[in-house]
């Protein structure tokens, strides 16, 4: 036999017990040439083109899950930034209708979500970007499978400190217009957005992708704290080691399913996207990895050092495993989708400000956190900003998924159901922002130089 | 003409008949058993069964179906994966 016994069922056992699984596979959308001068025209050709996508990928996904034992999770539609083509169409209302337009074509075809409901304003916003975001409320109130974004900023531009303070607004807003105050769950802010992520909230085809493009999200948090809890004695360099060996092997099995599935959908396969990404259970908590490794708290002192290695050493074994490794590739360390940084949050162990620091190594952003109902747009704006002005200065994606929990304070909880999970609401400083944040301007382009 | 490799993983507690019941789906689906091994790893019976499957008219989930249901009648796990995942993940 080709392989040992030992390797068999090292795969088989990823699958059965550890929870490997393709966590999305996303097909990229081009509907720039959906355009009309006439809105229905304009409607009906979106429809067309993104339900039939969406049905093209649906009838593909289940035949590989069989054939590789691999659970694909979700099957999700990115699009074109929605901005870009209804610059002849831009008002509220158009903005409204489209969405709705997206939303029955992924749903008619079983897909149960799309991304790309969003604007690039990194240095500055247009009319239609402007009543874009103001669209953003209601789109996200009367739509149950459109995801949204807005990338504010990058490397080469700096900042758009004006969006970031009308985005605060626009938070609050979908806060108060969703129940549960779910529709931020489907709002993220970036800078430095990949044009391939396959991710929600934020995945969106960008401008420099291909017609159609494939991309893969493989995760399983639980086979890479099963192979640390089995290295119990090794020290920090072997740890590494073993990491980067097994998300060698997890990587090549997302690139072996991500091209084969391009292929029988005959399109261009894009990225894998070796991000970790947890669920709300036990065997999917990326803060339970961080606690194997010898923690006994995710968030107490030596997390960002758990983090950081974690993340290096699974970047190191995927990017020798596909030369398609790309999206966002970090790990996700979204509060209320772990069951490891709930408990962490409610126990005392995880603040704000320690998350904040967690993400400056690896991770992509504050994501999916509760913050109490009553904070101020400005101060929303303040978090994202200073959260962002991660991203800016070290070069790399940042994004802010947060949630003010209207009519609820810090302690209490929001409970979601299935995926979501349950978001504890966390404790912010009573000072105020606003003096910084309403100056607005520009965050200048970072110096790529004097880096200390 | 080309083989169709795949593997099946039977994973739990070891016992009679295991080997005979497979073979027997197997067989009457027309594929050929090219090897078979097992060993004991972290306290499990693991049991590997390569097998042929161009010449079946069955499809992969019809294989894997019947395999399932006698997994389930003897109390085990039961997995069949093509032996491309394999080679992907454990072969640089």
């Amino acid at each position: 036999m080709s392989f040992t016994v030992d390797e068999i069922y090292e795969t088989a056992s990823m699958t059965l017990h550890k929870g490997l699984d393709i966590r999305t596979v996303t097909l990229g959308i081009n509907i720039k040439d959906c355009v009309d001068s006439d809105f229905e025209k304009f409607k009906q050709n979106v429809y067309e083109k993104v339900n039939s996508g969406s049905e093209k990928l649906t009838s593909k996904t289940e035949e590989i899950e069989t054939k590789y034992g691999v659970p694909i999770i979700n099957e999700r539609i990115s699009i074109t930034p929605v901005s870009l083509i209804m610059e002849s169409h831009s008002s509220k209302e158009k903005f409204i209708e489209l969405a709705k337009v997206l939303d029955e074509a992924v749903g008619d075809a079983g897909v149960d979500f799309v991304g790309g409901f969003g604007a690039l304003v990194q240095k500055g916003a247009t009319k239609t970007d402007k009543v874009l975001i103001d669209s953003l409320p209601e789109v996200l109130s009367q739509t149950d499978r459109v995801c949204a974004f807005v990338n504010v900023g990058d490397h080469t531009t700096g900042m758009n400190m004006d969006a970031v303070n009308k985005i605060g607004h626009t938070v609050k807003e979908i806060a108060e217009k969703t129940e549960k105050s779910v529709g931020c769950a489907k709002f993220v802010t970036f800078v430095n957005s990949p044009e391939d992520n396959p991710f929600m909230a934020g995945a969106y085809h960008g401008i420099g992708e291909p017609e159609y493009s494939l991309n893969v999200g493989i995760s399983g948090p639980g086979v890479i704290r099963s192979v640390i809890e089995e290295n119990k004695d090794c020290d920090l360099t072997e740890l590494s080691e073993v990491i980067k060996r097994t998300a060698f092997k997890t990587t090549r099995a997302g690139k072996l399913v991500g091209r084969e599935i391009a292929e029988e959908l005959n399109v261009p396969f894009g990225i894998v996207d070796i991000s970790l990404a947890p669920s709300p259970m036990e065997n999917d908590s990326v803060a339970r990895i961080v606690e194997a490794m010898g923690l006994e708290s995710m968030g107490t002192h030596g997390s960002t050092l758990a983090v950081a290695l974690l993340m290096d050493a699974i970047k190191r074994g995927g990017a020798m495993a596909s030369e398609n490794v790309g999206g966002l590739s970090g790990t996700f360390l979204p509060v209320s989708e772990d069951l490891g940084m709930v408990e962490a949050v409610k126990e005392g162990s995880l603040s704000l400000e320690k998350l904040e620091a967690l993400t400056s190594v690896c991770s992509v952003g504050l994501d999916m956190f509760a913050i109490p109902g009553d904070t101020p747009a400005s101060k929303i704006s303040a978090i994202i900003g200073d959260e962002l002005a991660i991203g800016i200065i070290n070069d790399k994606t940042e994004s802010v998924r947060v949630i003010p929990a209207i009519g609820k304070e810090a302690g209490d909880v929001i409970e979601y159901d299935g995926l979501l999970g349950k978001a504890p609401v966390m404790e912010i400083d009573g000072n105020s922002s606003e003096g910084l944040t309403s100056r607005g301007g520009r965050f200048p382009n970072p110096l790529q130089s004097l880096k200390n | 003409m080309s083989k169709e490799l795949c593997f099946v993983t039977v994973i739990g507690e070891d016992h009679k008949g295991i080997i005979s019941e497979m073979s027997d789906s197997v067989y009457e689906k027309n594929i050929n058993i090219e090897d078979i091994s097992q060993k004991v790893i972290e306290g499990y019976f693991v049991m590997s069964m390569l097998l042929d499957i161009q010449d079946s008219d069955h499809n992969l989930e019809e294989i894997e179906e019947d395999l399932q249901k006698i997994g389930e009648e003897m109390n085990l796990q039961v997995e069949l994966q093509h032996e491309k995942i394999f080679k992907s993940m454990h072969r640089v």
